[in-house]
């Protein structure tokens, strides 16, 4: 599902953001994303989501490779991909049903399909009964479920998270990671980025840990592990 | 999970965990339905229309004040020409009738009688060239001069008649081109009882060029005032977009194309060009509508029953169109400059 081949990226200043990273995490696998700040997590979540390109290598994600991907196709391609924001990315003057319902409306579904899929989508989330509100009305924990509502709504086959505990105090942290465990079940790709080691070895799932834009833990199979 | 489980009912935990097996059971494999399939493809298109039209009608009824305004510019920016455009074919209209009727007078020597004058009037209407001769009386024209000049009054003082007796000549159509016309003129005038003859024609040919003038002024005033339009537009549009800037970089995030994000924007711009049209047409149609009591108390000065046109249909569409176009380049112009900046990061 996520292939990376030496891929690398530097940024106009200079600096390196990533280097020599291999991974492979297969279809179907739960994976979790560590390291310090500044250690290259959010760049590499960011080669996924297609929002940053790769300076070298290659990065294949359920089958496309991205550095043949030409701007006009990336669309397509970042509705494959549930991304959940740490600052939950969401449109502050629509109601969380708007919200939710959004990937579909790009995607050009009909309006009953869109409801059902919208309140099975918050209804997984626990949050039905607040599709009237706006999300700033929300708490943040609230707030971060809108974001992976809208994230699956679409069943896309791969959710990425950045830091979805970021803000959340630890009862809500375990409740949002056993809301990830429950797609990951049902046969969705998952990879999360979070520092928050004590609940990372609580899910025990693999775990990918960077440090200073190497992967020095957990690249799998064809990744070769540094010291 | 504790907390979770403690809070919600055991019956609603199964509800959400069948749910959870339903919105992503097909989660792994399924990626067709994201782009429309090829049958539905018209339908998704039109519906993808329908609800940007909806939209962006809201977005301007949402800011009603800031799109009144730039509606009202925008119909000012139209009425312009558009009411020009009006006075000028009023203007043509009047004129058009006097192109055939080529009018010669001829003022007679002030000693002859009415019965010397209307001999020569048969005279010359016996003429070839000739389509009809009008003699008008001293005390006819007296009449006329009382009655609509407003100086009645003044002739009271007079004596006696000042006004000669006058032949109102006008030749056949045939005689009435320019190059016939003079001659005729030539030989009306060297008649013995004639004083003066007086052809009114290069009035009517510097009339015409003016004009012409007008009608190239009117395109040339036009065209400027499209690219205000076109300027106006497309400013709107732009801050729209900035505006909206988070709202678009979500929507890229999540996998909306360019097409998609663009679409209410130019509708945004053809509702505003549209509308102002319908603004230009009703201030002209007042404006019209103003100005129609002086012009016909003018037009009855001059004994005419002309009444003031005004824009016709086929020009109500020109203008209609004309803003919706324009709107829609102004969006189309700014949304292609501005949209691309706006990348996620």
């Amino acid at each position: 599902m996520i292939h990376f081949e030496n891929v690398g990226k530097r940024y106009a200043d200079g600096g390196e953001a990533l280097s020599g990273i291999n991974l492979q995490l297969d279809a179907g696998e739960m994976a979790f994303l560590t390291g310090h700040s500044g250690a290259g997590k959010s760049t590499m979540l960011k080669l996924i989501g297609l929002i940053e390109r790769a300076s070298y290598g290659q990065v294949i994600i359920n089958g496309k490779n991205f550095s043949k991907l030409g701007r006009r196709h990336i669309p397509y391609v970042r509705r494959d991909i549930g991304i959940i924001f740490q600052n939950h990315q969401l449109l502050n003057d629509r109601t969380v049903f708007d919200n939710v319902a959004l990937p579909l409306v790009i995607a050009g579904l009909p309006y009953r399909d869109i409801q059902r899929r919208v309140h099975a989508s918050l209804d997984k989330v626990g949050l039905l009964e607040k599709e009237r509100m706006l999300p700033l009305s929300l708490s943040g924990g609230e707030q971060q479920r809108v974001g992976i509502a809208r994230a699956v709504v679409n069943k896309p086959p791969l959710l990425v998270a950045d830091e979805p505990t970021g803000n959340l105090d630890p009862a809500l942290s375990a409740e949002i990671m056993n809301l990830f465990a429950e797609f990951n079940q049902v046969g969705v790709t998952v990879l999360i980025a979070s520092h928050d080691i004590d609940l990372i070895t609580r899910m025990d799932k693999r775990v990918l840990v960077l440090d200073k834009g190497r992967l020095v833990d957990g690249a799998g199979e064809q990744g070769e592990v540094q010291p | 999970m504790a907390r979770q489980a403690t809070r919600r009912s055991p019956r609603r935990s199964a509800t959400r965990l069948s749910s959870s097996e339903g919105i992503l059971k097909r989660g792994a494999s399924t990626s067709a339905m994201r782009r429309p399939h090829r049958k539905g493809w018209l339908r998704g298109y039109f519906k993808g229309h329908f609800q940007a039209l909806f939209l962006s009608l809201g977005r301007v009824s949402r800011n009603p004040l800031s799109s009144l305004m730039t509606i009202a510019v925008i119909g000012i920016a139209l009425a312009l020409p558009a009411g020009l455009h009006v006075a000028l074919k009023n203007v043509q209209g009047v004129s058009a009738g006097w192109e055939d009727a080529v009018q010669i007078s001829l003022f007679l020597n002030q000693g002859i009688e009415a019965a010397e004058a209307r001999r020569i009037a048969e005279k010359i209407s016996a003429m070839p060239a000739i389509e009809e001769v009008v003699h008008v009386t001293p005390q006819q024209a007296l009449g006329e001069f009382r009655q609509y000049s407003g100086f009645g009054d003044v002739l009271a003082v007079l004596d006696e008649n000042p006004l000669p007796n006058v032949l109102l000549v006008r030749p056949t159509k045939a005689a009435s081109e320019p190059l016939l016309v003079e001659p005729l003129l030539h030989e009306l005038r060297n008649f013995s009882s004639v004083e003066m003859a007086q052809l009114d024609m290069e009035w009517l040919k510097r009339l015409y060029a003016i004009m012409a003038i007008g009608e190239r002024g009117v395109l040339v005033l036009a065209a400027l005032l499209a690219l205000a339009v076109l300027l106006i537009v497309g400013n709107t549009i732009r801050l729209a977009i900035q505006n909206h800037r988070d709202e678009i970089e979500v929507q890229k995030l999540i996998g909306a194309t360019d097409a998609f994000i663009q679409r209410p924007f130019l509708y945004s711009g053809l509702w505003q060009g549209v509308l102002g049209a319908m603004m230009a047409w009703l201030l002209v149609t007042l404006s019209l509508w103003l100005l129609q009591g002086p012009v016909q108390q003018l037009a009855l000065l001059y004994s005419s029953n002309f009444s003031l046109g005004s824009l016709e249909p086929a020009g109500v569409l020109v203008v209609l169109s004309a803003g919706g176009l324009l709107g829609l380049l102004g969006a189309w112009l700014a949304v292609g400059r501005h949209l691309r900046d706006i990348e996620p990061t």
